[in-house]
């Protein structure tokens, strides 16, 4: 087994200025995730894939410093955000989840909040001043693809929403601190195919202007939605990175006989 | 698998401990300061040196604190505020368990809770009597408080959140007023409606009274615990064709078995001090008797209190040592409970 070092070689893309080198995690004793090295391509999709018990929700989350909210957890390597590594010893981590958002899985809406509320609680909750609050809800509903839906009732409570609707609310609630990338955790997971096709077109609009990286169980998802694909997989042991490249060549032409077979859906 | 390193696993986010010579200075600075204060102004004893360190710890907090960015500085000050004030609560604790320990382990020897009073006089000798009785006493009481109350509590909580009868409001109302019952009251109510029909003062009236008290609490506790059990769980039963009283059977009440042991354990805790309501249904004694329906019975309350009551030194040194006990018990309730309600928890 290879030490996994797989660069996504982007010369015709700008790079993100997220990467990480050599990246481990453990819970408790368990090693979870080995050795994984990736430079992120600024201004689109990266999707991790690889079947359940990989790493790669893991990889996601050592990428803004959710990690460590898991007892026990550990990490070893780097994780640089524009050269800085995010968890250097004078490193804010709020900070760092203000640049690097995250949606999760299940939509996850504040109940207590409006709509309105929620897409602005992002914000609120980090004491940066707004200034023109409606424009604000607007532009990041509409950057969500829900803002139709609800102009009418932004004062109604996100949890009357549908599940697909909520998840864009998370997705506009995330948008509204601006980050530079936005994590997701398989988003559409939880959702009907019409949501999850609403979501998928409102994050290749989303990679126009950001960086996008997605974990997704769905080979079709990954095919439709990103730009460049991340292979993990595990033997038993650790996760690895297996390879990395540009998603068409992923699945027309992969170097490894492993995403091969993973992406032809012989496993997995 | 080919040579490949495994870095050690790190927590960057935990914060570095803290430097030993710094804090060993640390200490040293603040020791060294309220001495100085002690010596130079009124405060003295033990609760002026309490305050005094922890004043002068909170200002060396402050003046260090100086050095930090405005960031820090603003989620430092939270952190202190709320240490501080965690630190003031705990204050009448340590005080209270404090005084209690001093005076009560003059008394605390060997027969201490190997014998009790029926040869001795409270003016005897330490070395002489004890308060087993009143221990045994106790402890028996509520005992079959608890046999009679812990089922009554733990159905009255399955009523209102699983049956969620007709009567669930008036339940829940008349729970909720027997919990500010006061205790002597409850003491009254089973003098005129037992003790006196009876024989006079008996173990078996005692835990009447102090069931009645521990009810609320019981019930309360149940209900809020049974509160908690998720609506998945019940359907994912119900729709395995289980009827309802199989479900709150085998899948309710198991999943919350740690919160009803500690209802149960905050029942014990609410009545074993209680004092008023043995007065008037258990009196007291100077030996331990078996049946629970004849003759009164100590307890460890009102050994304390005829202790005290008495007033000389020797019988106040043993309201002490009875005082100490008791708390010692509590703690080991206490502990036995988070330990028996941790189990099933991952």
């Amino acid at each position: 087994m290879s030490n996994s070092s797989a660069v996504l070689d982007t010369p015709e893309q700008a790079f993100a200025g997220l990467e990480t080198r050599d990246a481990h995690a453990w819970f408790g004793k368990h090693h979870a995730l080995s050795g994984v090295s990736l430079r992120f391509p600024a201004k689109s999709v990266t999707g991790l894939i690889g079947p359940s018990g990989c790493g790669k929700s893991t990889y996601l989350r050592l990428l803004n410093r959710m990690h460590e909210f898991i007892p026990n957890s550990a990490m070893a390597g780097e994780v640089l955000l524009h050269g800085d590594d995010i968890y250097g010893e004078s490193v804010d981590p709020a900070a760092i989840r203000l640049k690097v958002g995250m949606v999760f899985q299940k939509p996850n809406p504040f109940p207590a909040m409006t709509i309105r509320e929620n897409v602005i609680s992002g914000l609120k909750l980090a004491h940066i001043k707004i200034d023109n609050e409606d424009d604000l809800v607007e532009k990041c509903l509409n950057r969500a693809g829900l803002w139709k839906e609800v102009k009418d009732r932004l004062d109604a409570s996100g949890g009357s929403l549908s599940g697909g609707q909520q998840q864009r609310l998370c997705i506009a609630r995330s948008l509204a601190v601006e980050p530079e990338v936005l994590l997701m955790d398989e988003p559409c997971s939880a959702l009907d195919p019409g949501s999850t096709l609403r979501i998928e077109e409102t994050i290749k609009e989303l990679a126009e202007k950001i960086t996008v990286v997605i974990v997704t169980h769905n080979m079709q998802q990954a095919s439709r939605v990103s730009d460049y694909c991340a292979f993990f997989l595990s033997d038993g042991g650790p996760g690895v990175l297996v390879e990395a490249d540009q998603t068409r060549k992923m699945f027309t032409n992969p170097t490894d006989t492993r995403t091969a077979d993973y992406v032809q859906g012989k496993f997995g | 698998m080919s040579e490949v390193t495994i870095p050690q696993p790190t927590r960057p986010w935990q914060r570095k401990r803290a430097d030993t010579t710094r804090s060993a200075v640390s200490i040293g600075l603040v020791g060294f300061i309220s001495f100085v204060i002690v010596l130079f102004t009124g405060f003295a004893g033990v609760d002026g040196w309490a305050v005094t360190v922890f004043l002068v710890s909170v200002l060396l907090i402050i003046i260090r604190g100086r050095k930090l960015s405005a960031k820090e500085r603003g989620n430092a000050k939270i952190q202190l505020f709320i240490t501080a004030a965690a630190l003031l609560a705990f204050a009448p604790w340590i005080s209270i368990f404090g005084s209690v320990l001093v005076k009560g382990i003059v008394g605390l020897k060997l027969n201490f809770v190997t014998s009790d009073m029926r040869t001795t006089v409270p003016d005897d000798e330490l070395n002489m009597g004890g308060a087993l009785h009143a221990m045994l006493g106790s402890m028996m009481m509520v005992l079959m408080a608890t046999a009679i109350t812990l089922p009554l509590g733990i159905l009255s909580g399955v009523y209102l959140t699983e049956i969620k009868g007709r009567f669930t409001f008036l339940v829940r109302f008349v729970i909720q007023s027997m919990s500010g019952v006061p205790s002597i009251v409850a003491g009254l109510f089973v003098f005129t409606t037992y003790v006196s029909a009876t024989h006079g003062p008996t173990a078996f009236g005692g835990s009447l009274a102090l069931g009645i008290l521990m009810l609320p609490t019981v019930a309360r506790t149940s209900e809020e615990v049974l509160k908690l059990v998720p609506d998945d769980l019940r359907s994912a039963s119900l729709a395995l064709g289980a009827r309802q009283w199989r479900t709150t059977l085998m899948v309710v009440l198991p999943t919350v078995r740690s919160g009803l042991i500690t209802a149960a354990i905050l029942g014990v805790a609410r009545v074993i001090g209680e004092t008023a309501p043995l007065l008037l249904t258990a009196g007291s004694s100077t030996a331990f008797g078996f049946n629970p329906i004849k003759g009164p019975i100590a307890s460890l309350p009102i050994y304390v209190f005829g202790m005290l009551q008495i007033g000389t030194e020797y019988a106040v040194n043993r309201a002490w040592t009875g005082a100490l006990v008791l708390m010692l018990a509590v703690f080991a309730l206490f502990f036995t409970a988070r330990k028996l309600g941790g189990k099933d928890k991952r």
